[in-house]
């Protein structure tokens, strides 16, 4: 026990000497966790806080283009620039370019016209299927309306431009209903629906509350925090691959190594030692961006970071989850030669394992055939179990069906372990 | 006859990926007590066969025993038998000589408390207490090359391996480092001692073997070997067994 003792206090000494190390270890996590936050906050603000530059230019005279553009407005979504509507679609692009505005419309000419003689011909049609006469004339001449021409910054993502496209989609829409509802109310009535008729059928939008299905039943809606502290967290415990195989792969082609084979001590002392120190590296990785979130966050303008209610679960799946990051890089510093063998490897396969995993692309939005490849990465059952807790409310009991998997991938990992340290005879 | 320190009886060795056999039928008997140099040109097997004797590289043929003690059969068991100085520095720069002997010291087998008595002992006879707190990577190469020293003997080793133990200090670290290996001959411990240092080793040693491509030459008494090959010193005796050509 008293080697073990000695192995583990050596191990702290060298690693708090390594003051790159730790930076490495701490304040890069730290700045992760706080940038990927903050960018991933005010996507979601510019979504629904703040307003997108749209250049509007219209080239049609009639009224239902001004209706259009006004109900565009309404959404709320957008800081509208209306350009002259024989501005060229060079001088638009160009504004674009400028970073002007991210997105611009160009309404089509005759547009009203068009959207009218639609409307018409819909209420006609309308008309004659309940067994009145309608406007047979508009029935048979109206034609399909102009396309609006939607212009983006190629910088804009896809997600992002469809989410804009659903909202001038629906701005559409009401404008076409209520020309609709105009004409069909005029054909019945031979006079002009009224306003007030007008707000009450077409402005009565109905909300919908959004209800998060948590198991605690608090009702708090998670934020970009609740995401992303979770998940680098993860990261960060499994990028402890960088210090911790190279400290291995450094002691192996070190004089020392020599030393420690000739000693009646057994190799597996050394690594059990490892696997202590930096287990309780990980924990304090994960203590400190905790900490984080919950007390600076908020300083900064950042959501707070709401804790799970179950503080053994959150233990558990923190130390199953270090504990999983400290085996695998052990296992990258048994099999690797060199420290660039065990750096490059160790960094670029945790990349793989976190995008396989549902780090960086949400697990429900992979192609199928990665949802089976995705459960061999440890990284996803940690996120599914610190999303567990963390997301859905939930209490360590609930997290077991990601903890079990988790224990497996990493019982395998000391098989490889001790396959690598028998191959190498370090054991 | 003294108790045998060191019985290597029909060793074979080859490098991975060699057929070859390196060492083949290899014999080699060193007695307790004994102070015995093992001399060859660059590539002869010196360090190999210190290797092989200390357990770091595993042989498939043959035996060998220390103190009695097979390494093959019993390694962890025959490990604290003996102390090795491998010619790089063999501990942590990042800690210093106190807290190296503390590790090592634990992994030697020994206790808290023989670990700290020994460590006071050791750091004053090599000189090195009034810097027993500062890390290693600040020393010069002949004070790392004594706290090296002092981490293989601190368990009382009952064989020491000494593989170039005095390489790149000054006159008065080498001095020391002789003064002190003789005085542990001295308590009982066998020194296996290899270096291109000839001169020290003619000071240092009684016995010794002369080794060239992975067969022993010569093995005598330094003396009876000088005599027999009329040579008045080891150098002489060296060129005179393994000749002039360069080797790799």
């Amino acid at each position: 026990m008293y080697k073990l003792w000695a192995t583990i206090v050596k191990d702290v000494r060298i690693l708090y000497r390594d003051k790159v190390g730790l930076t490495f270890m701490f304040a890069m996590p730290i700045i992760l966790v706080l940038v990927i936050t903050s960018i991933q906050n005010s996507t979601f603000n510019l979504v629904n806080k703040n307003k997108v530059s749209l250049i509007i230019c219209n080239k049609d005279t009639g009224a239902v283009s001004n209706q259009l553009i006004q109900t565009i407005d309404q959404i709320g979504m957008f800081r509208l620039l209306q350009v002259s509507g024989d501005q060229s679609e060079k001088a638009i692009t160009d504004r674009m370019h400028a970073k002007d505005a991210l997105l611009a419309i160009v309404i089509p000419p005759d547009f009203s016209f068009q959207l009218n003689a639609k409307a018409k011909k819909v209420a006609g049609q309308a008309l004659n299927s309940f067994g009145l006469e309608g406007d047979t004339l508009h029935t048979k001449v109206a034609g399909s309306v102009d396309p609006l021409s939607l212009y983006y910054h190629p910088i804009l993502q896809e997600s992002f431009r469809q989410s804009i496209q659903g909202a001038i989609y629906s701005a559409l829409q009401l404008v076409e209903s209520k020309q609709v509802l105009k004409s069909l109310y005029f054909a019945i009535n031979e006079k002009q629906l009224p306003d007030s008729l007008e707000k009450e059928l077409l402005n009565n939008r109905i909300g919908i509350t959004e209800i998060p299905v948590l198991r605690d039943g608090s009702g708090i809606v998670p934020n970009a925090s609740q995401h992303n502290v979770p998940a680098w967290t993860i990261f960060a415990m499994f990028f402890v691959v960088i210090s911790l195989g190279g400290s291995i792969v450094r002691e192996k082609s070190s004089g020392s190594f020599i030393r420690l084979k000739t000693l009646p001590t057994n190799y597996l002392v050394a690594l059990l030692s490892k696997q202590i120190t930096y287990l309780g590296v990980t924990l304090l990785q994960a203590a400190v961006i905790f900490a984080m979130g919950v007390w600076l966050f908020p300083v900064i303008g950042l959501p707070v970071l709401n804790l799970p209610s179950d503080f053994s679960g959150l233990f558990v799946v923190s130390f199953m989850c270090g504990w999983c990051a400290v085996s695998y890089a052990i296992c990258v510093g048994v099999f690797a030669e060199t420290q660039e063998q065990a750096n490059g490897f160790g960094a670029v396969s945790i990349v793989i394992l976190s995008a396989v995993g549902g780090l960086m692309v949400p697990s429900f939005a992979m192609p199928g055939s990665f949802r089976t490849v995705l459960q061999l990465s440890p990284l996803h059952w940690c996120l599914e179990a610190y999303y567990g807790l963390f997301l859905e409310g939930g209490k360590l009991k609930d997290v077991l069906t990601n903890i079990i998997p988790l224990f497996v991938i990493i019982i395998l990992i000391h098989l490889l372990i001790l396959l690598g340290l028998k191959r190498k005879k370090l054991i | 006859m003294s108790p045998l320190a060191v019985n290597i009886k029909d060793l074979g060795f080859s490098y991975p990926g060699q057929s070859a056999l390196f060492f083949a039928d290899l014999n080699l008997k060193v007695a307790a007590g004994e102070r015995f140099g093992l001399f060859g040109p660059n590539g002869a097997g010196k360090t190999t066969l210190m290797n092989l004797m200390t357990g770091v590289l595993s042989f498939p043929e043959g035996s060998i025993e220390l103190l009695g003690q097979e390494v093959k059969k019993n390694n962890r068991s025959v490990n604290k038998l003996f102390g090795f100085i491998p010619q790089d520095f063999s501990f942590y720069q990042e800690l210093s000589p106190a807290e190296n002997l503390e590790f090592f010291g634990a992994w030697s087998g020994l206790h808290r408390q023989e670990i700290r008595q020994r460590t006071d002992e050791l750091l004053e006879v090599l000189g090195l207490t009034d810097v027993r707190n500062k890390p290693v990577q600040t020393f010069s190469g002949g004070m790392k090359r004594r706290v090296n020293l002092a981490i293989a003997v601190i368990h009382h080793p009952g064989i020491l391996f000494l593989d170039e133990p005095t390489v790149g200090v000054d006159v008065q670290t080498r001095h020391a480092i002789i003064d002190y290996l003789k005085e542990l001959n001295k308590k009982g411990t066998t020194l296996i001692y290899t270096s291109h240092q000839l001169s020290e080793a003619e000071d240092l040693c009684e016995k010794i073997a002369l080794i060239d491509e992975g067969k022993i030459i010569a093995h005598d008494d330094l003396q009876v070997l000088l005599e027999e090959h009329r040579q008045d010193g080891l150098e002489g005796l060296f060129l005179s067994l393994t000749g002039k050509d360069y080797r790799n």
